[in-house]
């Protein structure tokens, strides 16, 4: 199975691959390093190694807590995210196990409710949630994620689970298995790699959503965006200090991605199962 | 095979997402509709009337209007080049034997987890900025003098850092496809002494179309609302340069708190948007039936 | 036993009485230096005030205002007390979305806020708002570059004379640009510097009908000068710099002279970030000899809107916020230097302020040469220097600011850009009936 592979090629591969990984990766770097210089340091041209201060983590925590905007996001993210999944995964299984006439045009009117620019609706939204008692609410924040990125939930599942042959569920019903025991016993276990890859990929969605999460709250439910937009563009420098908070804010969500790296990579090749 | 039962469950299970979006497009889109036939300042609230179609006249007859909407296509069509084209080459590339996979995946998809406005920020004033960007830096070394990006190539200026968030998420749908890519079927290519172009033509393009698809649709939706980017980078300027479908609804909506226009810019969006996907569904939709 | 249930109903029922008497404001700020200042020097205010607590929620500037206005102008009754502009006051206090402020207490001292800005933030004789920081625009220059010039700056100069310093201090080769001058789109950005500016050559906005004014020679004069001189003495990258990429620009020692906010002086003049803190020297923002300086005017200020039902406890904070005696709490705490400037008259007797501050004079005069009820050579029908207090100025300036980016960047001429911004101006005044 496994190609075998010369070290040479291996090598020239690898430096390639780290080459291009650094260049994309450089803008963040930057970020992350910058977020150790001092305020004069961050314009006075590039430079890679910083002095190392502490001072502008000190300064932006004193500024402002971290820690509940931080759990915002993560309820929002997390609960916005499985809320979706449930909803769509039903629709999506359908959608590619049984699919009719009419599927592609239904996929395609989901993704079409994201067409209305966000700026345009605002007004009309702040009435609703006015009305609703849902501003600056955690529930209220979390159902307009889900709603927002259903479309996208139904799409990438809808073309995870195509993936998954159709025989094998042909073979179980030739075999008595009732409709809850397929999905059950025959579906989910192949389908989780790809349900996995789809949660990762909507928590990001929904971590960096920075319209309706700076909007739609205040205090209560402002998640990490607010926290962002609370040290971006002051007058006067500031880019050490947004450095730092942005490091903040992206740092948990790339650990997260660190340590679903794995389950990522298995949803990323389940498709080798078959 | 598909008996009259699961017909049934199928539609029940569908119900409760189609549903859901259902009132999510209705609503919205209704009030919007019915905002956009009124005169309605959110700063003079008492003073609102029936503008029939007064609102979209208005609109379109913007002299920032066709440019917009030429501005739009093009950061749209640019990031999608940019992203698809970048998106099969990493893919390929990460799909390589190499060491430190699992670190060079995550850097490849980092940009992913930056927010849009703090990615136009540091882009603008740590990387492009003329006086002391990064850039500017590296041109200076070489003697050169540096490029006044968003004076010079304010649009393509905001292709690059737009493409640069997207091309992860192009990425790793595109990946995704790749690894499920029967390693048989590769050896059996490679064994039949098929070149690597012969191989990617006939046999990995044709597997990534339909994540190619996917990514083209999805990566459309979100493009056609870009704003943020424009906002903090050059206000949609120098003159209408970089003023985009979306900045211009921004710019009536959260400038001129004009509620009757904004919407009404919000429907021609719509309208373009459908305008699109049913252009896009032409050209790429046959992929997804796959 | 029934005693002791007694004891902890009452003791409930008192704690309950008193949570219920803690009311928590929810303020909105702009993330501006001295307004975080104050959020550290919340214990003061609460130690005072028992049963007052204190939500702050700060935003960048442009999403403030987004977030305020649309919030106040749906009633969505968000926020306690809303930190806006002297361009805001007028427009919300006549639609009433504003209290009064009335019930400052006796020792606030009304009549020691700086009557032009208090000016701006009345109507109709009553406050509607209480400046935190005032601010003005200056010419900030380097003493030492000037000198190699073989010039002397005047405490009141000239365009001419400001054209003139700018080209010959300007040593591309050493990349030292004479003058950084405001240059990217947007209402606050080039506008504020540019609609300042045209004061000065005689411009205005719109004449007492209404009409807008870009088609006028003044304007011609203003653009033309504004382009050549920028192409001649500015940086690279001009048409999309703002504040802070003039400030970057500045402190690392590339601007010979900057023209902008006044409370750059306090950053230019930190040895802490600035390389070229101890060079610095001020002056008023330059003129033409018409009578008009090219300063602006600006008030971030604190005020509550109409539908809070915490109206007395905002007051109360308020009221501390912008006293002399906050004056006081950051001097004692911070220094002299750091205290938000701009807005009393006794500030700028204090010997101690004075002695900390060296721009301090500069900036009181500047603030004192800024008059948003006359804001202009010629008569108009508008409130504010920098900006004209009409709900659709915002939209409209970023327009018109737009393309004279554009001018600046060499993409459109200068008179391009004026029949342009002329047009739209006319087609935007049209259709919100100002123009019959």
């Amino acid at each position: 199975m496994a190609r075998r592979v010369s070290t040479q090629s291996r090598i020239a591969w690898t430096i390639a691959a780290w080459a291009v990984a650094l260049l994309i990766f450089f803008p963040i770097l930057y970020t992350v390093l910058t977020s150790f210089k001092t305020e004069a340091e961050a314009i006075a041209g590039i430079s890679l190694i910083p002095s190392g201060t502490f001072e502008n983590y000190v300064e932006v925590q004193s500024q402002r807590d971290y820690f509940k905007p931080f759990m915002n996001s993560v309820v929002i993210s997390v609960g916005s995210t499985l809320l979706a999944l449930l909803v769509a995964i039903p629709a999506a299984w359908s959608m590619a196990f049984s699919p009719t006439r009419r599927t592609k045009d239904i996929l395609m009117w989901m993704l079409s409710t994201k067409m209305m620019p966000a700026v345009a609706v605002l007004v009309p939204i702040y009435l609703i949630f006015r009305d609703g008692g849902l501003l600056d609410t955690r529930i209220g924040l979390t159902v307009m994620l889900t709603l927002i990125n259903l479309p996208i939930v139904v799409w990438m599942l809808y073309t995870y689970f195509r993936e998954i042959p159709g025989e094998i569920l042909e073979a179980a019903r030739m075999d008595g298995a009732s409709l809850v025991s397929e999905i059950l016993y025959v579906l989910t276990p192949m389908a989780v790699p790809g349900i996995a890859s789809t949660m990762l990929l909507n928590i990001i969605l929904a971590w960096n959503e920075s319209f309706w999460t700076i909007r739609l709250t205040t205090t209560n439910a402002a998640p990490l965006t607010a926290f962002i937009a609370s040290f971006s563009s002051p007058q006067g420098l500031f880019w050490a200090k947004l450095s730092a908070a942005s490091t903040l804010a992206i740092a948990p969500i790339l650990i997260m991605g660190w340590f679903s790296q794995r389950q990522l990579v298995r949803g990323l090749t389940f498709g080798a199962v078959k | 095979m598909a008996t009259r039962q699961t017909r049934t469950l199928a539609r029940f299970m569908m119900a409760p997402s189609v549903l859901l979006l259902l009132v999510w497009m209705i609503v919205p889109l209704a009030m919007t509709l019915w905002f956009s036939f009124q005169n309605y300042n959110l700063l003079n609230p008492a003073n609102v009337s029936f503008a029939g179609l007064f609102n979209y006249k208005y609109f379109y007859t913007d002299p920032a209007f066709f440019q917009s909407i030429a501005n739009t296509l093009i950061l749209v069509g640019g990031v999608l080049v940019i992203t698809v084209v970048g998106g099969i080459l990493l893919a390929l590339l990460l799909d390589q034997p190499i060491f430190g996979q699992g670190i060079v995946r995550i850097l490849v998809i980092s940009p992913f987890f930056v927010m849009p406005p703090v990615a136009a920020l540091v882009w603008k004033n740590m990387i492009m900025h003329p006086g002391y960007g990064v850039l500017a830096d590296i041109a200076r070394f070489f003697g050169a003098t540096p490029v006044d990006w968003f004076a010079q190539h304010p649009l393509l200026s905001i292709v690059i850092i737009v493409a640069w968030q997207w091309l992860p998420f192009a990425t790793l749908i595109l990946l995704t496809a790749l690894q499920s890519l029967d390693g048989e079927q590769k050896e059996a290519a490679e064994m039949d002494g098929a070149g690597f172009l012969d191989r990617f033509r006939y046999l990995t393009l044709p597997h990534l179309a339909r994540a190619i698809t996917v990514v083209i649709l999805i990566q459309t939706i979100f493009l056609l609302g870009v704003y943020a980017e424009i906002l903090v980078t050059t206000n949609g300027g120098p003159g209408y340069a970089s003023t985009n479908l979306a900045f211009l609804i921004y710019r009536t909506a959260l400038l001129g708190y004009d509620v009757g226009g904004a919407s009404a810019g919000g429907v021609i969006a719509v309208i373009l948007a459908n305008v699109v996907a049913i252009f896009l569904m032409r050209a790429v939709g046959r992929n997804l039936d796959r | 036993m029934r005693l002791h249930t007694l004891v902890l109903g009452l003791c409930s029922a008192s704690a309950f009485a008193l949570a219920a008497h803690a009311e928590t404001l929810t303020i909105a700020t702009v993330n501006n230096g001295d307004m975080i200042r104050m959020q550290k020097l919340t214990d003061n205010f609460t130690a005072k005030n028992p049963g007052i607590d204190l939500q702050w929620v700060t935003l960048e500037e442009n999403v403030l205002r987004e977030r305020v206005t649309t919030d106040i102008a749906t009633k969505g009754g968000q926020y306690d007390v809303m930190t806006i502009g002297t361009y805001e006051v007028p427009i919300w206090a006549k639609q009433g979305w504003l209290l009064p402020l009335e019930n400052l207490g006796a020792d606030y001292d009304v009549d020691d806020i700086l009557p032009a800005i208090r000016g701006g933030l009345s109507m109709d004789g009553k406050l509607y708002a209480a400046p935190f920081y005032g601010e003005s625009s200056m010419v900030m220059y380097r003493k030492d570059l000037i000198d190699k010039a073989g010039l002397t700056m005047p405490d009141a100069p000239t365009w001419e004379f400001i054209a003139d310093a700018a080209r010959k201090m300007t040593d591309r080769g050493a990349d030292i640009n004479g003058v950084c001058l405001r240059g990217k789109a947007g209402w606050g950005e080039n506008m504020a510097f540019l609609s300042a500016t045209a004061n000065s050559f005689g411009a205005r906005w719109f004449d007492e009908n209404w009409q807008p004014q870009f088609d006028q020679p003044e304007w011609k004069a203003t653009l033309d000068f504004y382009v050549k001189l920028m192409n001649d003495a500015g940086p690279q990258g001009a048409s999309s710099n703002g504040f802070n990429e003039n400030l970057a620009l500045f402190q690392q020692g590339k601007c010979g002279m900057w023209i902008d906010a006044t409370v750059a002086a306090s950053f230019v003049s930190n040895p802490k970030d600035s390389t070229v803190a101890d060079k610095v020297g001020y002056a008023l923002a330059p003129d033409n000899g018409l009578g008009k300086r090219g300063n602006w005017l600006w008030a971030w200020s604190l005020a509550i809107p109409a539908g809070t039902q915490k109206a007395d406890a905002a007051e109360k904070f308020i009221a501390w916020a912008t006293s002399k005696d906050y004056l006081a709490l950051v001097a004692s705490k911070e220094g002299w230097a750091n205290v938000p400037p701009g807005t009393r008259t006794s500030l700028y007797q204090n010997a101690d302020y004075l002695a900390a501050a060296p721009f301090a004079k500069m900036t009181l005069d500047s603030i004192n040469s800024a008059d948003p009820t006359k804001p202009t050579v010629k008569p108009v029908p508008y409130v504010g220097v920098q900006f004209v207090a009409i709900p659709e100025f915002q939209g409209l300036g970023t327009t018109v600011g737009q393309l004279f980016s554009a001018a600046l960047a060499g993409q459109m001429s200068v008179d391009d850009a004026l029949a342009q911004a002329q047009s739209v101006s006319v087609r935007e005044m049209t259709r919100a009936g100002y123009i019959k």
